[in-house]
């Protein structure tokens, strides 16, 4: 058994005095750790595009001009990172991704989203629609930065984190699911935090 | 849509010196040494000299070379989950 | 699966903190007792692990500072926004409990078993930590292969293990560039090492050296490419990056 580290705490972690709020086998954090799977890609704003996909075909493309022009909504939502963190109350800026799909014709039943650096990662459509997803480029007020996946993430936070992509560049439309990057390494393909489905197979 | 590009290699961005423990606890045998080739653009390097990327959701060894994917490493609890397939052969030191 | 005792398998082992000392405001080291020490090779690492009341677990790598034969020494500076090495500079004590494994690496090692080739070792902060260990095991065999060590450090309150390298023995030069502050009277180099500063400071190709570069990820990027400007082929370079602030302190 491995002995305790005396004085040890980690990240600043509060009580979960919000039990309910907290899924089972996660830490609370005020923190914001960083995970870095991949370099930090770098796209300038007028080169950035959102684009949604079908059949190996853009339905449907914005610019960032485009995107910000879009209703603005202010999200605050718990983030559960299938690391263990939880992370209560973030503060987003952020346009439905409702609103996005509303503007393209289609009968998909799921969706893989593709961004920057080539991480992608899939959700069933029921999942990004309903209230349930944004496209995110502001936290707490101010421009989403790179390390946090800006200018703009998936903001999905009934799912564990690893499916609110960073650097997401769009959505492409599927009839049929696809797993994405994490997923075909051994992670969950759905990754409900409140049945613990952090790995393929829970 | 931007491809990796390597000039932006940041400060989080590590080599094969980094997982040395844990290659050796996959592996069974010291792996820094060893002489990995990618599967995708045929260029061998010891894994020292790999591009990792370690995030608690798991460790990434890309080519140093052409940036694809050699190894991904997951832990789910006291299992490693390895997957290879992005190297055409791995030879221990 | 073969048990602990099988040669190559890693396992966890516990270490007592024996002593522990400051080298710099931010760095410090210590020394540790690991009853199951098998010995390591100059320039190799160990990992830390620690576990809080609650089941929390981090894990770390650390170069070892030692010599092959010494007592298992590290020196970890505090990363601002780190996560263990604050705990290991600051809370860490005497007589505590820390688990350890190691020795590891195999690639960022030298063993003097080419006598012929002088060697570059260039250190970006806290980058020099492996390479006190090799100059420690050169002097401890009596080898006389001569050694350059150009350490980047950001001002002279900032070196680690400076006594020691004002005496680092016959064969050994030192050369310290420092990057944001200089004492008055400097007559150093100051800056970051630059390709030019590298010309000046690397052994000339024709000798066949050996470089051995540590320290933050863009530091050695630059290093690196910079040696291989100059006619050092790649295969002659080593590297070990250490990550940024962030990443894994």
């Amino acid at each position: 058994m491995s002995p305790i580290s005396r004085g040890f705490h980690g990240r600043r972690r509060e009580s979960a005095g919000d039990a309910g709020r907290v899924p089972p086998g996660q830490y609370l954090t005020g923190d914001f750790p960083v995970l870095s799977a991949g370099p930090t890609p770098h796209t300038p704003l007028d080169k950035w595009t959102f684009s949604i996909r079908q059949d190996s075909d853009t339905s449907k493309s914005w610019s960032w001009a485009e995107i910000r022009d879009l209703p603005e909504e202010d999200v605050t939502a718990d983030i559960h990172c299938v690391t263990r963190w939880s992370k209560l109350d973030t503060r987003w800026q952020a346009v439905s991704i409702d609103t996005l799909l509303a503007q393209v014709e289609h009968e998909a039943r799921f969706v893989l989203a593709f961004c920057d650096g080539g991480y992608t990662t899939n959700l069933p459509l029921a999942d990004v629609t309903g209230g349930q997803a944004w496209l995110a480029y502001g936290y707490d007020g101010s421009p989403l930065r790179p390390e946090h996946g800006g200018p703009a993430r998936l903001l999905v936070p009934h799912l564990y984190f690893w499916k609110s992509a960073k650097w997401v560049r769009g959505l492409e439309l599927l009839d049929a699911d696809e797993p994405g990057f994490w997923e075909r390494y051994g992670y969950h393909n759905y990754g409900d935090p409140w049945r613990e489905q952090r790995y393929a197979g829970d | 849509m931007t491809a990796f590009d390597e000039t932006q290699l940041d400060d989080s961005t590590l080599d094969g010196n980094a997982i040395g423990g844990q290659l050796q606890e996959v592996f069974g045998t010291e792996m820094t040494t060893a002489v990995g080739t990618c599967a995708t653009c045929g260029a061998t390097a010891q894994l020292a000299e790999t591009l990792v990327y370690l995030s608690a959701m798991g460790t990434v060894v890309r080519c140093r070379t052409c940036t694809a994917i050699l190894l991904v490493v997951i832990k789910r609890g006291e299992v490693n989950c390895v997957d290879m397939q992005g190297m055409a052969a791995l030879e221990p030191a | 699966m073969a048990g602990t005792a099988v040669r190559g398998r890693l396992t966890w082992q516990v270490a007592t903190v024996e002593s522990l000392r400051p080298e710099t405001a931010s760095v410090r080291t210590i020394d540790l007792d690991v009853p199951g020490w098998a010995g390591h090779q100059a320039g190799q690492h160990l990992d830390i692990r620690l576990t809080a009341d609650d089941g929390y677990v981090a894990e770390r790598s650390y170069s070892i500072a030692s010599a092959p034969g010494e007592a298992v020494m590290v020196t970890v500076e505090r990363l601002e926004n780190g996560e263990v090495s604050p705990y290991l500079t600051e809370e860490l004590r005497t007589g505590d409990q820390i688990e350890v494994r190691g020795p590891i690496g195999g690639y960022f090692v030298w063993d003097d078993a080419e006598a012929e080739s002088p060697v570059l070792l260039v250190a970006g902060g806290s980058g020099v930590v492996p390479f006190r260990s090799i100059l420690r095991y050169r002097a401890a065999i009596g080898s006389a292969v001569p050694f350059r060590l150009l350490y980047s450090a950001r001002s002279l309150t900032d070196v680690i293990y400076r006594a020691e390298l004002n005496h680092p023995g016959e064969g050994v030069e030192v050369i310290y560039t420092l990057t944001r502050q200089q004492p008055s009277g400097w007559s150093g180099h100051s800056g970051r090492v630059t390709p030019a500063l590298l010309g000046e400071v690397a052994w000339p190709v024709s000798q066949h050296p050996l470089a051995f570069v540590c320290g933050p990820t863009a530091f050695v990027e630059t290093v690196a490419a910079a040696l291989v400007d100059i006619g050092y082929p790649p295969d002659r370079i080593k590297t070990e990056r250490y990550g940024g602030t962030g990443a894994t302190g």
